[in-house]
């Protein structure tokens, strides 16, 4: 008897209905807001231009501004940081084999919440560049302080040591960034608004900023997906099997900590999208990074760009900080996630 | 034929040198053992054959330099089956076996139809077809055995450590464990290195044992040559009665 048994597939129609669930989300990110504008008609104006004119738009030039110069690059940039921390939290997980690690696993966030502090403490009108510089500075040399401390740490070739390194340096920049904050306590409004996470702010020059970064590392992460899957056995395993274990998780955590980097320089600090999205795909898909990777990276964007439209109209015309919507949600997600790791459902 | 050499191995973890001037020559088709107490460095100077820890002397396949080689060109060589082999929770047997194509792949390539041609053979050879969609975390002891084997096996390897194949399983899955093993090795022309706890049972399967104390080979031959009542109260601290039968010594655990 032979079997004939292959690498299990999704429904096929999983993938087409994936991209249809992106378009969906950017229209409801385009249509709702203070101007309401029906999802059909938004999708008529962006076809329009597209196709230079030959789908006629309904929309006043009001309108096309609105789309145009507003919510269109805010929804982008939702979608792709989105994409970025759910991939990257994605990574974290397998690279690490924990299923609580997150992208501010190394340090990324201690490390832009205090470039970004630095900045808004010291400069008296902050530039454009400064402050996603700054931020995006200070979370790599985070990432590469947590790196160097965990590598000089490692006897075997565990990955403990690199994370306990990061819990080091995340509470030791952290801390750093309280006492500035304390002896500046007439700019903390603007380093707490940072660090909730805004995309109030987007235009296009935030989106053309990370994008390509985003879109770099989100490739190089997606075609990491099998080597997330051989770590899975563990290190040793895996590095009888002939995978080159330390340097396939130096590039996962350069991917995963560069794009992440950049979307937290520009948006600051969203927390959970990195947890819960990779964890929900994973109780429809089971645990194979060769399917979790990819679809958690679309569903990130597309939780994002909800999440976005949840943060501008529940109390409108005031926004809430997209950080705490994702927090509202993601807590007791995260909450579950502990529960069912106890009995063991998730690993 | 290919041939594993291993000449004055040494082994060092942090300040202890657990390995001594460990040497060997195995070749496909063969089955060495290596048996010894607790402690002995068993486990170690395998890993050390793996890859896994580091290890000075040197280390042949024919005239191949195994420390010239790159971990994915080792794996080609060398497969390892640990002791107690992690089964990762949610994956297929069929993908977990497919997991021991990883040395025939670029890092970043998928599997060709070719890889899960072969882990369709393996799962055939070893007869898993009835379980290739359980999850291997459901898997009892001498399943997962199999299945790591089965995994050890699609990686084409012509040398296969087993650490303590058996320890964990009851007679039964023991027997069914090690005649795997065994016609595996005639049939497919595999060179084996074991270690083992059971010494009746290490007499059973494998050609050669090699009784390893404190690092150090102390003792090597066939079953009848290594297994002595006198070595075993040397080394073990047991005081045993060796008994001969057909298919060679009896160990016998004595009443102190």
């Amino acid at each position: 008897m032979t079997t004939t048994a292959s690498v299990r597939k999704l429904p096929r129609l999983t993938w087409p209905l994936s991209v249809f669930a992106v378009v969906v989300a950017i229209l409801i990110g385009l249509g709702v807001g203070a101007v309401s504008i029906p999802p059909i008609d938004a999708l008529r104006e962006v076809l329009s231009q597209l196709t230079n004119d030959r789908i006629q738009s309904s929309l006043s030039p009001t309108e096309a501004t609105i789309i145009w110069d507003l919510r269109l690059p805010r929804v982008i940039l939702a979608l792709v940081v989105g994409s970025m921390l759910a991939s990257a939290g994605c990574a974290y997980q397998g690279a690490f084999r924990n299923p609580l690690a997150d992208p501010y696993l190394l340090g990324v966030s201690a490390g832009a919440g205090l470039g970004a502090t630095i900045v808004i403490f010291t400069r008296v009108d902050t530039s454009r560049w400064e402050l996603p510089l700054a931020a995006f500075v200070g979370a790599l040399g985070a990432v590469l302080l947590t790196y160097l401390l965990g590598r000089s740490a490692i006897v075997g070739r565990s990955s403990t040591s690199l994370v306990l390194a990061g819990v080091a340096v995340a509470s030791m920049l952290t801390a750093i960034q309280t006492l500035l904050q304390q002896r500046n306590t007439d700019k903390i409004r603007e380093v707490y608004s940072w660090v909730l996470g805004r995309l109030s702010t987007a235009g296009w020059g935030d989106v053309q900023l990370v994008t390509p970064y985003i879109l770099i590392c989100i490739v190089v992460l997606v075609l990491y997906r099998r080597v997330l899957d051989i770590f899975s056995v563990g290190d040793e395993e895996a590095h009888t099997m002939g995978l080159q274990v330390g340097r396939a998780r130096a590039a996962i955590i350069v991917a995963a900590s560069l794009g992440t980097a950049a979307a937290v320089s520009v948006t600051g600090l969203i927390g959970f999208v990195g947890i819960i999205v990779p964890h929900t795909i994973r109780l429809f898909v089971g645990h194979s990074y060769r399917l979790l990777m990819p679809l958690s990276t679309i569903f990130g964007g597309i939780f994002l760009v909800l999440a976005d439209v949840v943060a501008r109209t529940v109390l409108a015309p005031q926004e809430i900080s997209i950080g705490v919507i994702t927090a509202l949600i993601g807590a007791p997600f995260f909450l579950f996630i502990l529960g069912s790791r106890k009995h063991g459902s998730i690993t | 034929m290919t041939t594993l050499r291993a000449n004055l191995l040494n082994v060092t973890l942090g300040n202890k040198k657990v390995v001594s001037d460990f040497s060997v020559s195995v070749s496909v088709g063969d089955w060495v053992c290596v048996i010894g107490p607790n402690g002995a460095g068993k486990s170690s100077m395998l890993r050390a054959l793996a890859g896994i820890v580091d290890s000075s002397g040197e280390l042949f396949i024919d005239d191949k330099n195994l420390r010239s080689l790159n971990q994915r060109a080792r794996a080609c060589w060398i497969a390892y089956v640990a002791q107690e082999p992690v089964m990762p929770q949610g994956m297929s047997v069929f993908n977990y076996v497919m997991l021991g194509r990883t040395a025939h792949l670029n890092m970043l390539a998928s599997e060709t139809p070719r890889d899960v041609e072969v882990t369709n053979y393996v799962i055939d050879e070893i007869g898993l077809h009835d379980f290739v969609e359980r999850d291997v975390a459901t898997l009892s002891g001498g399943e997962r055995q199999r299945v790591a084997i089965a995994r050890a096996l699609a990686q084409a390897s012509p040398i296969v450590l087993l650490d303590e194949p058996t320890t964990a399983l009851d007679v039964g899955y023991q027997q069914e464990v090690l005649e795997l093993i065994d016609r595996l090795r005639k049939e497919k022309k595999i060179a084996v290195i074991s270690t083992m706890h059971d010494l009746t049972v290490s007499g059973l399967y494998p050609d050669r044992l090699i009784l390893l104390a404190n690092g150090r080979i102390v003792a090597q031959g066939d079953a009848r040559t290594v297994l002595t009542a006198e070595r075993i109260l040397e080394h073990y601290g047991a005081r045993v009665n060796v008994i001969e039968s057909e298919t060679g010594p009896v160990v016998i655990p004595e009443r102190l």
